[in-house]
């Protein structure tokens, strides 16, 4: 039940692309300081979930209602519900050639800055800010001259995306399997940089197909996601289960697509 | 995602204002009595006359080409009038006190105060307005170095023997058929003579602006760099917004001495139509520089302007160890239509080129890089690298590539590399998930994508075409 006291508040979602139905009824609420992880299996709507809430082209709401912080984020543009405090770090982050990874923050803390009427920083504070991120994030300060995730390796480019959530200071994170493709080195560094920003007032949707991410990150509510709703909810040790017992059992019927991977 | 783009490329071209100027205009129409008339305004030599004469009758023998890849009318050139110039040009102002305020006032309005106190310490500008040259700031400053930089006309009579020696020297008047026209009707221009072992003191410049309706502007830019000198020259260029097409047809000429460079930049913002094609600058321009042993010439453009362009800035790589360089940045959008490129024709040993082209096309408009690299039978060792890459945003638009490669000298190298790309989805998505403006997102995307090339630009030139860029982008939606 939402309450005042409520970040996210998802009511009887429904969602599709080109026309195939993927979010069948989610409803969850989020409170401030709260980690969610969202487990299932492939096809699920997992990831759907966090491109509907930021709002990308093509991801269409039929029904339902989001708020964040109380306001309607459905009706609102992916840069401004960005600038509201919705953060979502990519499960394969895009190239920008050309386009310096400090040019891109900066434009991007400025933007956001800028929208909720701060003053904007001064380039010698915001690159202090920077090289402290890249620190806690284990890269080299190289890398803000490179161009936005060119030529960086799967784990550097997930890095870099928990170095864009620390500059940014957002009230929710949605972390799109950002242990895909990780070895266990890696994760812990982006686990670590995530544990890092935990506080009261930023809440984390932690979306993982495996367990092992939530040895780092510890949840404090697990829920299952198939075919399109949430099918069970727990906390922590509900993920052990799943890992022991396979997703099978808390389905009823098989999913319908795997448009998802 | 298309039409948003298109709805939102469309921007308020800013230099699209007239100014309330009296002018002196020629009846349109082109015969020998205009060049006589042309001649006769500007007080020339019977050379020069005879010269444009000769022109005039070679042009009559000429096609217009239709090789590029762009669409046009027929242009019919007994409907151009080919002189225009304010009034108050007539009395010839000593100086800036004695200038119509209203001319200052375009040029302050453009961005380029021509009051030395107000003007960045660095640069010297002539201003050319339609058919003549207002004002030539920091000539005494720059006469201190022996440095000469006026306009063509005035130095037609100032220096003759110069004028003489090296107009048409590098693009003969049979050259090509925009060109042969030029010679036969030419206006204005600037001059610049930069003397043995002389580094300019300062960056020169040449502001073309096109006032007048139907009026064609047919400017010549001569630069001759002496053995040993340095000289850095930026051309800007703007035009009133009009529903008919204008004519441009320009020709510059490079010369480059034994160990000279001549840095050559281009930021070009002709009015380039509306939104459906309606009016627009025809951009029909040849530029071209020969290097001597050792010497080099370095061409840099930021095309954002004109309903159509043709151009190819040139080098003729004539001496042992001369370098060419065309760095060049072409945007199109609306209907805009491009073909534009270089040619390097490498005749000396061990000469070098590199050409780096980025076309950006949106909505509608179709954008062309034509390169021609030819390596002589003499040209041993010479070496060439090209890099083509375009960049569409929408999906209604074209980029096209035409590379020439003629190599007669088996030691010669010629690279060449070519992309495609689109701003994707994927970026536009990441950039507003962080927070940033979708017209701002394109813009960064773009301004990445060009950034070999603006570093090649004098400073206050490439804040210019940043900010060009920015403009033509304003309001891209992807």
């Amino acid at each position: 039940m939402s309450n005042e006291n409520t970040l996210l508040s998802i009511k009887d979602l429904h969602a599709s692309v080109e026309e195939k139905n993927i979010l069948k009824g989610l409803n969850l609420d989020i409170k401030p300081g709260e980690v969610h992880a969202i487990m299932g299996p492939n096809g699920a709507g997992k990831s759907t979930t966090g491109y509907v809430l930021s709002g990308r082209d093509g991801y269409e709401v039929d029904s339902g209602s989001v708020t964040l912080d109380g306001e309607d984020l459905l009706e609102m543009e992916v840069e401004d519900r960005a600038r509201a405090g919705l953060f979502l770090a990519f499960q394969y982050p895009v190239e920008i050639p050309g386009v310096s990874n400090l040019e891109f923050l900066k434009v991007a803390v400025d933007s956001q800055r800028e929208a909720r009427g701060e003053e904007a920083l001064t380039s010698a504070e915001f690159l202090k800010m920077a090289k402290e991120a890249c620190k806690q994030v284990n890269l080299p300060v190289s890398f803000l001259k490179r161009g936005v995730n060119e030529g960086f390796s799967g784990g550097e480019k997930k890095r870099n995306e928990i170095m864009q959530m620390m500059l940014l200071q957002p009230k929710l994170c949605i972390l799109d399997e950002t242990d895909s493709g990780l070895d266990i080195d890696a994760m812990q560094v982006v686990a670590n940089g995530v544990n890092s920003q935990r506080s009261p007032e930023r809440s984390f949707i932690v979306v993982t197909h495996y367990q092992r991410l939530l040895d780092y990150i510890k949840p404090d509510f697990v829920h299952v996601l198939a075919d399109g709703k949430i099918v069970k909810s727990g906390d922590a040790s509900l993920a052990k289960e799943l890992e022991e017992q396979g997703y099978a059992w808390l389905q009823t019927e098989p999913t319908e697509d795997e448009l998802e991977d | 995602m298309t039409e948003q783009i298109d709805k939102a490329l469309a921007r308020e071209y800013e230099a699209g204002f007239v100014s309330a100027v009296e002018s002196e205009t020629f009846e349109p129409g082109l015969d020998e009595d205009v060049i006589r008339r042309i001649s006769e305004v500007k007080g020339e030599p019977e050379w020069m006359l005879e010269w444009r004469l000769n022109a005039f009758r070679v042009w009559q023998e000429m096609e217009e080409p239709d090789w590029a890849h762009v669409s046009y009318p027929k242009i019919d050139f007994q409907a151009v009038s080919y002189y225009s110039a304010p009034k108050s040009m007539k009395d010839k102002p000593k100086s800036l006190d004695e200038v119509d305020p209203e001319l200052l006032r375009t040029y302050e309005k453009l961005g380029i105060p021509l009051v030395e106190q107000q003007m960045l310490a660095g640069v010297a500008v002539d201003a050319v307005f339609d058919s003549v040259s207002v004002v030539t700031t920091f000539r005494e400053k720059l006469e201190e170095a022996g440095v000469i930089f006026c306009p063509i006309s005035e130095a037609l009579h100032k220096y003759p023997d110069l004028v003489k020696k090296y107009l048409g020297s590098v693009v003969p008047t049979k050259d090509n058929f925009f060109a042969a026209l030029n010679c036969a009707v030419f206006t204005d221009g600037s001059f610049v003579y930069i003397p043995k072992g002389t580094r300019c003191p300062m960056e020169l410049s040449t502001y073309f602006r096109i006032n007048e309706q139907n009026t064609g502007q047919f400017e010549r830019t001569l630069i001759i760099a002496d053995e040993g000198s340095y000289v850095s020259y930026l051309e800007g260029c703007t035009a009133p917004q009009r529903d008919e097409n204008q004519l441009h047809a320009a020709v510059v000429e490079l010369v480059a001495m034994d160990d000279a460079e001549i840095k050559y930049s281009t930021v070009q913002n002709w009015y380039p139509g509306d939104e459906e094609g309606k009016g627009g600058i025809y951009n029909f321009v040849t530029k071209r520089g020969v290097c001597h042993t050792n010497a080099k010439i370095s061409w840099t453009q930021v095309e954002t302007g004109s309903s159509v362009t043709w151009k190819y800035p040139s080098c003729v790589l004539k001496g042992d160890n001369s370098v060419g360089e065309f760095y060049s940045v072409a945007l199109t959008r609306g209907r805009q239509q491009a073909d534009t490129g270089t040619k390097m024709i490498h005749i000396g040993k061990n000469t070098k080129s590199t050409i780096i082209s980025k076309g950006i096309s949106a909505g509608k408009s179709n954008n062309a890089y034509r390169g021609l690299v030819r390596m002589n039978p003499g040209a041993e060792g010479a070496r060439n690298f090209t890099q083509c890459d375009s960049l569409l945003i929408g999906d209604q638009c074209g980029a096209h590539t035409f590379p020439y490669v003629e190599s007669r000298n088996p030691s010669a190298i010629v690279e060449h590399e070519a992309t495609t790309s689109k701003v994707s989805d994927d970026q536009m998505f990441l950039c507003r998930q962080r927070g940033v403006d979708p017209e701002k997102a394109v813009s960064m995307i773009v301004n990445g994508f060009c950034k070999e090339v603006f570093k090649e630009l004098p400073m206050e030139f490439a804040v210019e075409a940043g900010k060009l860029l920015e403009i033509s982008l304003e309001g891209s939606v992807g």
